[in-house]
């Protein structure tokens, strides 16, 4: 069984439409990637999964289980975490405050807490007194991923984790990511970044205006395929 | 100069009341923004419950208090849960209006109750124990007592919110309420128990106010108005601020009433808005707002 | 290729069919209240006195709440300074009431103006409570005149109130005693003032001002970029604010002829009903604050009676109607059937010509 599947998922903002019918899935432990123009419905899709955005209930299945509509804190504590799109510290939080957090609300079994996350991220424990927005953007990023990893979530949605850094920067952010998979941990990621997203995902699916126009592994997709469901020509 | 040392030590010890009136008006904003135009109210309300306990029911104080606010707390949580939380948002109108109405409610529904008589808690000769420190300078029992309590109110507040899961969720709930969610933090149960927090020190401010000074239906918005100048006065978002500004507050009233008691209540306005006008944020403001 | 089409004309309109109407009305209406001093008694009288000064402290407010977005709990500091005013300039200056009632407004809205330099400091609702703080000032201050009563207040001396140029007047004009011509002299410059209000204020909403007002409600940082100055704007419509409450509350205590800090000042009278009328008529309309007086005169003769229950209605309405049609009634109602008396939204109508019509 999946552990995460939408069908004809659709979404929207007050009048305007953002998500007509969108088919996804996942296995346990795989990770996919979403990807397309902006204003395609990457983040809108991730926002309908994590409960921001009401849903039909059935539109949106997590092991088998309906939640669709459900609020998001309690989509949370079912074990889905969201690395939201600009990080999203709390200013008035240090660095672990912003990471205790993220495990306060859920009693996950897993083996992240805080030794572990500063392990994968060194760089935040040096600067664990300091008030959560200060850090440069690619500290704040690896931040957030540690603070949703501290719920040891079974699905981690990650919200253009690459948005506004370096590429060296965001090199050392995805260099964590197999250390993330390890534990069997599923993962979506909203990617602009077309080659980084194929080349961490084992499954590939592109939006364009809020419909699902291509869908498969990254190896068995042409560029042209890619840039035609991208852009829509 | 003893003068002088007595009119200080008094105004210091007044402040330490302002500041339990102002801890819950400084707790509700910094969590949700919001501003209980009902809070002095709130406090006499607590103030008619003790009395109720305590003359009808001959308990002690002490009971009473740990009877009302416990009771308080879960006011103000409903009232959180099923009024307020529904407004909560952008636009500050509807908060100020509901709890102007709830305002103007609760002074009237006490006066249908309990009439405009003015009123005093029963303490035993306590409000008029004092300590002599030297010829002309004495502390009053009851006085300290609320400086003491203020105090304890805001470290035990601060620790609420520097050093739990809890405060960490308010923070974060003042800070971004829909990333908060994403924490698994709900921020309408948590605005509640705020709210319901914030009436349980009220009841602690009633008490001591209830000792020291004659209360009726009436006298809630003026409470209001001391509660707001000392949060203004001490800083938006520091609970020791608030303290301060309370303290301040206090020394101000007293030192006007010194000159000329009709101008106590005037000297607090003036000080307020002189603090307005050379710091608009107050004297202790947090950091971050 | 598609050739390219005319491009469409259009023209902005603000009137509507309904307005014309209710304009033909509104003039019946103020003919009728002009006339009723001859057509019912002296109680009546000073209950639509007492609905027609609402009704303009009401339109105040909303110009500073509904379009500026200043939430004031304080303009009672205003009323009481302009009635303050008048008794001064009455019994002191030896000024006529009418012309005093005027200059009692003017320097209501003088002294708006560095008060508004103190209360702008604050934000939302910390404001609306500095506000109020300033009212409770004005009302100590007041209390420390003993010239003007000090705490127990005074009464107009009957040389004003009866021997005034005016009221004389008005009582050989019409073969009344002075009393009742002093009466009838308010309440005719209350029917001035409360029509004055509403043309003032509609005149206002639909002016570049207008548009400029609702812009700052709407987007005040957003405002700025397109060059409406929002601190001037406000200050502007704090200052006319000032201007109408100190405007009523001097015609107000003329009328009574009596003044006190506690009744001059009252958050009561001059707050708490401008509020209620305002919550329950609707904000940001010319039509719901009348409708919301209307209401609140209602309620006051009907439930008098009850003492403090009165109130706990009023406060239980206000917030019912805040809960479930945050509009008010009148701004649900017009909403849901498009109903405007007094339009003031421009509707952008596009003819012919382009493919957008």
């Amino acid at each position: 069984m999946s552990l995460l599947a939408t069908h004809a998922l659709t979404a929207f903002y007050g009048d305007f439409q953002a998500l007509y019918g969108v088919d996804i899935d996942l296995e346990p432990g795989e990770t996919v990637a979403i990807i397309g123009a902006n204003g395609a419905g990457k983040s809108t899709l991730l926002r309908a999964l994590v409960g921001l955005l009401s849903a039909e209930p059935d539109a949106v299945t997590f092991d088998g289980r309906p939640i669709g509509g459900l609020a998001a804190a309690q989509v949370m504590r079912l074990g889905i975490a969201m690395v939201p799109e600009g990080r999203r510290m709390f200013p008035s939080l240090t660095v672990e405050e912003n990471l205790r957090i993220g495990g306060d609300h859920r009693k996950g079994d897993g083996r992240w807490n805080l030794a572990t996350v500063y392990e994968l991220f060194p760089a935040l424990r040096e600067r664990r007194r300091q008030p959560g927005a200060v850090l440069s953007g690619g500290q704040q990023q690896m931040a957030a991923i540690g603070r949703a990893l501290m719920s040891n979530p079974r699905l981690l949605l990650c919200d253009e984790i690459s948005l506004g850094l370096a590429p060296i920067v965001i090199n050392d952010i995805y260099a964590a990511l197999p250390n993330i998979r390890q534990g069997g941990v599923g993962i979506v990621i909203v990617e602009q970044d077309i080659a980084r997203a194929l080349s961490v995902s084992s499954r590939v699916y592109c939006l364009q205006e809020g419909r699902v126009t291509l869908r498969g592994r990254p190896s068995e997709l042409t560029r042209e395929a890619i840039q035609e469901a991208y852009f829509g020509h | 100069m003893i003068v002088a040392l007595d009119t200080i030590l008094q105004g210091v010890l007044l402040g330490g009341l302002y500041a339990l009136f102002a801890a819950g008006l400084s707790l509700i904003f910094g969590v949700m923004r919001l501003v209980n135009l009902a809070h002095g109210d709130v406090i006499v309300v607590a103030a008619f419950a003790l009395l109720t306990l305590t003359q009808r029911l001959g308990l002690g104080l002490a009971p009473a208090l740990l009877l009302t606010a416990p009771g308080m707390f879960v006011l103000g949580y409903a009232l959180q849960y099923l009024l307020l939380n529904r407004v909560i948002g952008k636009d500050i109108l509807p908060p100020l209006l509901i709890t102007f109405g709830l305002s103007i409610f609760a002074q009237n529904g006490l006066l249908e109750l309990f009439s405009a008589d003015s009123r005093r808690l029963p303490a035993n000769g306590l409000e008029n124990a004092s300590l002599a420190l030297a010829p002309g300078l004495a502390i009053g029992i009851v006085p300290l007592m609320t400086l003491a309590a203020a105090i304890a109110v805001i470290v035990a507040l601060n620790q609420l919110f520097y050093r739990t899961a809890m405060g960490r969720a308010f923070r974060a709930v003042s800070d971004d309420p829909t990333t908060a969610q994403l924490m698994g933090i709900d921020p309408k149960r948590l605005f509640a128990i705020a709210m319901g927090i914030a009436f349980a020190v009220a009841a602690i401010a009633a008490l001591f106010l209830g000792i020291r000074s004659n209360f009726d239906p009436s006298i809630g918005p003026a409470r209001l108005i001391f509660a707001f100048e000392a949060v203004i006065i001490g800083g938006l978002g520091s609970l020791w601020g608030t303290l301060a500004g309370g303290v301040l507050l206090g020394l101000a009233q007293t030192i006007g009433a010194e000159i000329n008691p009709e101008w106590q209540i005037l000297a607090g306005h003036v000080a307020f808005l002189f603090v307005l006008l050379a710091r608009p944020r107050g004297l202790f403001p947090r950091a971050v707002d | 290729m598609s050739a390219i089409a005319a491009p469409p004309r259009f023209r902005v309109e603000i009137g509507t069919r309904l307005s014309l109407v209710a304009a033909l009305l509104a003039a019946l209406v103020l003919a009728t209240l002009f006339a009723a001093p001859f057509l019912v008694g002296r109680g009546v009288l000073k209950d639509l006195f007492f609905v027609l000064t609402l009704v303009a402290l009401a339109q105040y407010w909303n110009l500073l709440a509904g379009y500026a977005g200043i939430i004031s709990i304080g303009q009672q500091a205003y009323v009481g300074f302009g009635g303050y005013m008048m008794f001064a300039l009455t019994a002191f200056a030896g000024l006529d009431p009418a012309p005093a009632i005027v200059l009692a407004g003017a320097l209501g809205a003088l002294i708006a103006i560095p008060t508004a330099r103190l209360v702008f400091r604050l934000e939302g609702a910390y404001l609306a409570v500095g506000t109020w703080v300033v009212a409770e000032g004005f009302r100590l201050v007041f209390a420390q005149i003993k010239s003007l009563g000090g705490g127990t207040g005074a009464s107009l001396p009957t040389a004003v109130t009866n021997d005034a140029w005016s009221v004389r007047l008005l009582a050989d004009l019409l073969g009344l005693r002075a009393a009742v011509a002093r009466d009838r002299l308010a309440y005719w410059l209350a029917v001035v003032v409360a029509a004055g209000t509403i043309a003032l204020v509609y005149r206002v909403l639909r002016s570049r001002q207008g548009l400029a007002l609702a812009a700052i409600r709407d987007n005040g940082s957003a405002a700025g970029s397109i060059g409406i100055d929002e601190a001037r704007t406000k200050l502007w419509v704090y200052v006319v604010a000032g201007f109408g409450a100190s405007l009523v509350g001097a015609l107000t205590f003329f009328q009574t002829a009596r003044i006190s800090p506690d009744a001059a000042f009252s958050v009561t009278d001059f707050t708490a009903y401008v509020l209620f009328v305002v919550v329950i008529g609707g904000i940001g309309t010319i039509e719901g604050p009348i409708l919301g007086s209307l209401v609140l005169y209602f309620m006051r003769d009907w439930l008098a009676d009850f003492g403090p229950f009165y109130l706990m209605g009023l406060g239980a309405l206000a917030i019912a109607v805040m809960l479930f049609f945050p509009r008010g009634l009148w701004g649900s109602f017009a909403e849901k059937f498009d109903i405007h008396l007094f339009p003031i939204r421009r509707r952008l109508i596009v003819r012919d010509g382009g493919p957008a019509s």
